[in-house]
């Protein structure tokens, strides 16, 4: 290692990124902006197989066995929001990105990041939910650190949770291995979770509380698993929501994918507060919901197991992977008339009028 | 969605694109003038339901895109001074100064604040008494009611802290530039339903007699866009100009009086510099003498600058509708919604932003 020379931001490394010299928000907002930082500096530094398949977790094989290995940071603010809080949110994030290689996941480790003044009570509340949460996912918190920040150089509370899991079975589930002809499946409605954030960050009282979609859907996955159905890839609908997770699947298996608006199931106060906003709810994040690309042939089956699990009845089909295409993702508008769907640029913003 | 869903209905759309084919009988040019039509347009697919002799100009509706760069400029200072929380709604956040713009500001440290409402910022003068708060006040007669109630609650509660940097425009006095420039290829236009449901459409009138063109008070939904534009091709067919109204369901004749009278005890119609087009005389607002004060160009002393636009942005002839926003050589090469040269890419309602987002082919170097 000491051998090598440090990366320099010469001309062969496209640094600055998108030409900006600083980082700004809107590089962790899930859309285009974070996948330049990640396609030109992380991946561009650290290059290897198993970082290239930029799958949710890294998938590899120890003496025989193959393992999932991922980590996720939490950094959401309020702490507490309805349907969930930082705690359980960083155990079933992390849980969830093991589960999309189809992994049994096991083991978390869990790292705090206190700012100084952070009330006792507040983080024994969170350690609580963390505890009921693994519990939950039937995984083990094994590990971890903490380190305690000056007052004003964090947000209360940051969470890094790192997850180990097991593959129990002989499918190949990635980002690259969706095929034509495969049908995009969803287990849920989209754009819950961040629609309860916004609402409670900004202060915007609708009149029905939004509540977060923040759930494990390991076991949803390894029910699908076990039914025999062959699936081909798997993404969770975090940051960016559907929209960025179609894109990068498209982009990774080279496909075209053809979804329909009406298809897309979206809860009524999620939809109207969109709109409110100027928000597009496919670009709104979720934290217990997934795309599944499998064959037609088991869509039927895959459905019937999905709406038969808690939060699961708006399970449905809302496209497909076309063959021998760009990649690239397109769109039904509610009048029938095709567009693409882009991912965002950086954040998504809320409009003027 | 209730209230949404019946607007967005295919077969409907279908009926309406029928009825266009069946009335129309040679080429037309309609503008729609608020950059939330072009991008329910662009968004939902509505101009490939007409016929093609029908042509859709996208025009310069779009507060974030007309605000002069002399005006980015004196909020990015501003942004960047000590003690200063400044506010605005989101779009204007990425909107490039000749430098910089305020996300990068706020990335260097600036208090930069997104509000949802210009009555939000003057809760936090009141919160936050030792520091000065300033609400970038941009859009049209839309959001001017609320922009003046916002300075109209700081006076009264005699709030020193909070100030305001107006940048609104007016919307009929750019179609009255827009139809006197030589280069006006536009036939007919969707007038933007918001600023009437404020302004009601008394105003047209004039207009649609002195330019002889249909001006179609128009609602923001497919079905409200469909039928706006078969309104306006109908009028044109049979060789009418006058105003109608589509959008009956919110926009009224006389508009919202109480808004109105608002609007004018705040302000006063001052000539105003829109970005790309230049400056067009009564065009803007400004705050009235009586609540100087308020004005925080003057509370910071921010001299007025003249600066360049970029050479390679052709957002002046976007926002005129003399080319579509895929026609600039610069577009979705050098000018990406990452990276933008000019604000139409920015906003969700600039011609440019729709374009890319909606309707950029998967590789945009392919080609060039």
């Amino acid at each position: 290692m000491s051998s090598q020379k440090p990366v320099e931001f010469s001309g062969a490394c496209p640094v600055p990124i998108s030409q900006y010299p600083h980082i700004l928000l809107a590089h962790g907002g899930g859309g285009r902006l974070m996948h330049q930082l990640i396609g030109r500096m992380f991946l561009e530094a650290f290059r290897n197989p198993l970082l290239e398949t930029r799958h949710d977790a890294a998938v590899m094989e120890l003496t025989g066995k193959k393992i999932a290995f991922t980590t996720d940071s939490y950094v959401v603010h309020p702490l507490f929001f309805p349907g969930g809080d930082i705690g359980s949110m960083a155990v079933h994030g992390t849980v969830n990105d093991l589960a999309m290689t189809g992994a049994r996941p096991l083991y978390l480790s869990s790292a705090f990041i206190i700012e100084e003044g952070l009330p006792m009570e507040t983080l024994w509340k969170v350690v609580c939910s963390m505890r009921d949460a693994a519990k939950k996912c039937g995984v083990q918190i094994v590990t971890g650190d903490t380190k305690v920040v000056d007052k004003g150089k964090g947000d209360g509370l940051f969470i890094n949770t790192a997850g180990v899991g097991i593959i129990e079975h002989e499918q190949k589930i990635a980002p690259q291995n969706a095929r034509p002809g495969d049908v995009i499946l969803v287990n849920g409605d989209v754009g819950r979770h961040g629609m309860a954030i916004m609402a409670l960050r900004e202060g915007l009282e609708f009149e029905s509380k939004i509540e977060s979609d923040s759930a494990p859907v390991a076991d949803a996955v390894l029910e699908l698993l076990r039914a025999g159905i062959e699936i081909h890839c798997l993404r969770d609908l975090t940051r960016g929501g559907l929209t960025s997770a179609l894109n990068e699947i498209s982009e990774a298996a080279n496909l075209t994918l053809l979804v329909e608006e009406k298809l897309i199931p979206v809860r009524e106060d999620v939809h109207a507060a969109c709109e409110m906003l100027g928000l597009d709810p496919l670009q709104v994040a979720c934290e217990g919901r997934f795309a599944a690309f499998i064959p037609e042939r088991d869509a039927g089956r895959a459905l019937a197991i999905l709406r038969a699990l808690s939060d699961g009845s708006k399970a449905c089909v809302i496209g497909k992977a076309a063959g021998g295409h760009p990649a690239k993702v397109l769109l039904k508008s509610a009048i029938g008339v095709q567009r693409i769907l882009d991912m965002a640029g950086g954040e998504q913003l809320p409009r003027i009028c | 969605m209730k209230f949404l869903d019946e607007y967005r209905d295919a077969g409907l759309a279908r009926q309406f694109a029928r009825e266009l084919h069946r009335v129309t009988t040679r080429p037309w040019k309609i503008m729609e003038i608020c950059g939330g039509q072009t991008h329910a347009i662009v968004k939902f697919g509505i101009d490939e339901l007409l016929p093609e002799e029908i042509t859709l100009i996208h025009g310069p509706g779009c507060p974030v895109c007309v605000t002069p760069l002399e005006m980015i400029d004196k909020a990015l200072e501003i942004a960047a001074r000590p003690n200063v929380i400044f506010t605005s709604f989101g779009d204007m956040l990425r909107v490039p100064g000749s430098a910089t713009d305020l996300l990068s500001v706020k990335a260097k440290g600036g208090d930069v604040r997104i509000v949802y409402s210009p009555l939000d910022a003057v809760k936090l003068a009141e919160q936050n008494p030792a520091k000065e708060i300033v609400f970038f006040g941009v859009g049209f007669e839309t959001t001017a009611p609320a922009t003046a109630m916002a300075i109209h609650q700081a006076a009264r509660k005699n709030l020193g802290n909070f100030s305001m940097l107006v940048s609104h425009v007016l919307v009929p006095p750019a179609i009255e530039t827009l139809m006197s420039s030589p280069n006006c290829r536009v036939q007919g236009f969707l007038a933007a339903g918001h600023v009437c449901t404020v302004m009601g459409f008394e105003e047209y009138f004039p207009i649609a007699k002195k330019c002889r063109v249909p001006i179609v008070v128009t609602g923001f939904e497919p079905l409200d866009i469909l039928q706006g534009v078969l309104m306006t091709v109908q009028q044109l067919e049979s060789g009418r100009a006058e105003v109608e109204n589509q959008y009956a369901r919110s926009v009224r004749r006389e508009g919202n009086q109480p808004a109105q009278e608002l609007i004018k005890k705040i302000f006063k119609v001052v000539p105003r510099k829109w970005r790309g087009i230049g400056e067009i005389p009564q065009s803007g607002l400004g705050l009235n003498d009586e609540y100087a004060a308020f004005d925080a160009g003057e509370k910071f002393g921010v001299a007025e600058s003249r600066v360049e636009e970029s050479s390679e942005c052709l957002s002046g002839l976007v926002l005129q509708g003399q080319i579509k926003p895929h026609e600039c050589p610069a577009f979705g090469v050098k000018c990406t919604p990452e990276r933008p040269l000019g604000a139409p890419m920015v906003s969700g309602e600039g011609a440019c932003a729709a374009y890319y987002r909606y309707r950029r082919q998967p590789d945009p170097l392919a080609g060039k």
